[in-house]
């Protein structure tokens, strides 16, 4: 599902977290929102899952006006910044939960959400750690349930604040290479916060810079490298 | 201090062993001088004349009426304050709005106000020399001097208490996990029901602890306004002074020593609990 950002804007009180930005997101691209710390990129990130309300301007899912949606009808899989796992479940009743919280109606049996479950587990590649609690995950095992647990609602997209934020580099390459696979195996148009450059150069369709609520440019990996729009972009891409 | 083998823990501490054991000492005296002695005196004057007197005392209508009364109390008051505090802490750590800091003062409200100040207010709002007093007693609806006034008076004492052990965790543990729950589609009571209270239980246990022992012990508050009519409202606190005041010293620790009772179960229940749930406990505090 293709994503239509329109001069979306936010203010918290005094200070402005975005300038007016717009951007179009082609459905199934894998993309990375670049930028030094407080460039607004989780205020936007948190705007499209419905988690934070813009002061003005229309986010479009598809193609409709998404922008009054609420966070649930959004289905949209978010992947927070510490996991957010719920530390009083396991991890099979983690990545369950979506599914346990659909109306009577939608809900699978108990066999199916069983299914849906395991298959999940297999896909992050950790088919043995359902009974788990999160405390006793490392913090790389602790990421991918989270993925998992966000795929697990069928999401229309998946967004991910510093997936690799809190792991050492080995880690980050490996979970790198698993959430590029999951992309193409999937499908979902994926939009994922980092300020690491080579992290964004390496893994993303599109790379979004950004810098104090602007966007300062938009473009391939390669074509941001070879021809920067402003002196910040190549300050900060060269680093 | 005893010898020290090569198999123990270095300590992690510097102080000498003698200074250690001087810190050890005089916090145990003072546990022994003002904890364990007051709660073994109650218990040893309520059976100075043997354990059957004392049953007798208990079995006084007036000593009945008492127990009955604060248990009724206790058992209305404290779901209610759970409730109100429950809900004044996820208002306070969940939402930002502007009167918050207010707010939590005015929870604190109860803590800073003399309990003897607060039956007071409630006899000059209530009483028969207000408007609505006056009215209310017309129409044979009487707060002061009436169970609905030692309600209001236990509700207000023990308001704070919920909130209070709530507010702290509640900071602590942030949004993150409930704006989680909203992603995957889950409605405001579920992720209530299923992700923030399971994450406050102990405090909110704590809480509830706290609070129901201060309304079955309240003094001030509930004096002033009961009138202390036996039989009628007098509530165990106020019918131990009242039965002390009369010589009847063996009555009133018996009364006493069942109220310490009920603190001590309180407790006993609380650690019950944390050692049935070890395992959970020590999942949900650490991350
Ligand atoms: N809830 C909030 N209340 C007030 N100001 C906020 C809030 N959230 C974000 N801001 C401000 O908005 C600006 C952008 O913040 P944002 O979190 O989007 O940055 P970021 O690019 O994600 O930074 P980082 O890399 O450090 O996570 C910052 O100046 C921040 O202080
Ligand atoms: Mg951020």
């Amino acid at each position: 599902m293709n994503i239509e950002i329109e001069e979306l804007a936010k203010e918290f009180g005094t200070t402005r977290a975005l300038h007016p930005v717009s951007l179009p997101i082609p459905s199934g691209a894998l993309v990375a929102l670049l930028g030094p710390s407080g460039s607004g990129k989780t205020t936007l990130l948190r705007i499209l899952g419905g988690l934070e309300f813009p002061t003005s301007g229309r986010v479009l899912f598809g193609g409709q006006d998404a922008t009054g949606l609420s966070v649930q009808e959004r289905r949209a899989g978010f992947v927070f910044q510490s996991y957010a796992l719920f530390k009083h479940m396991t991890v099979f009743e983690n990545i369950a939960y979506g599914l346990r919280a659909r109306p009577r109606k939608e809900r699978p049996p108990e066999a199916e959400i069983g299914r849906r479950v395991q298959r999940l587990l297999d896909l992050i590649q950790l088919p043995d750690i359902g009974a788990r609690y999160p405390n006793q995950l490392s913090g790389g095992q602790r990421q991918r349930v989270a993925l998992a647990r966000a795929l697990a609602i069928e999401p229309r997209m998946l967004l991910l604040d510093e997936p690799f934020g809190a792991l050492d580099a080995k880690v980050r390459k490996e979970l790198r290479q698993g959430l590029r696979e999951i992309h193409d195996r999937t499908g979902l148009t994926t939009v994922f916060v980092t300020h690491d450059q080579e992290e964004a150069m390496e893994l993303a369709d599109l790379v979004v810079v950004m810098s104090m609520g602007r966007i300062e440019q938009v473009g391939k990996p390669a074509d941001i490298r070879a021809r920067p729009a402003t002196d910040f972009v190549r300050d900060f891409t060269a680093a | 201090m005893p010898d020290i083998t090569l198999s123990r823990p270095v300590p992690v501490t510097t102080e000498a062993p003698l200074i250690r054991g001087l810190l050890i000492g005089v916090a145990l005296i003072f546990v022994a001088l003002f904890l364990f002695a007051p709660l073994v005196t109650v218990f040893v004057e309520a059976l100075r004349q043997g354990w059957v007197a004392a049953l007798d005392a208990l079995r006084l209508p007036d000593a009945l009426a008492a127990i009955r009364m604060t248990l009724t109390i206790a058992a209305i008051a404290v779901p209610i304050n759970a409730a109100f505090g429950i809900a004044a802490a996820w208002a306070i750590t969940k939402f930002d709005f502007p009167s918050k800091a207010f707010l939590i003062t005015l929870i604190d409200l109860p803590f800073s106000v003399s309990p003897v100040v607060a039956g007071l207010m409630l006899v000059l709002l209530f009483g028969a020399n207000s408007t609505l007093g006056g009215w209310l007693i017309a129409n044979d609806m009487p707060i002061v001097f009436a169970f609905p006034g030692i309600l209001l008076a236990t509700l207000f004492v023990t308001f704070p208490f919920v909130a209070r052990e709530l507010i702290p965790v509640m900071i602590e543990q942030g949004r993150a996990e409930e704006e989680a729950a909203l992603t995957l589609g889950a409605s405001g009571w579920r992720i209530f029901f299923t992700v923030t209270l399971p994450n406050i239980r102990w405090a909110l246990l704590y809480g509830v602890l706290l609070c129901n022992a201060r309304a079955m012990g309240e003094f001030g508050a509930v004096a002033v306004v009961s009138g202390k009519i036996r039989g009628e409202t007098a509530t165990m606190p106020t019918m131990v002074e009242m039965f002390y005041n009369e010589y009847l010293s063996v009555a009133a620790f018996t009364l006493a020593a069942v109220l310490a009772m009920l603190a001590l179960l309180t407790l006993l229940l609380k650690s019950l609990l944390e050692w049935r749930h070890a395992d959970l406990l020590a999942a949900t505090r650490r991350h």
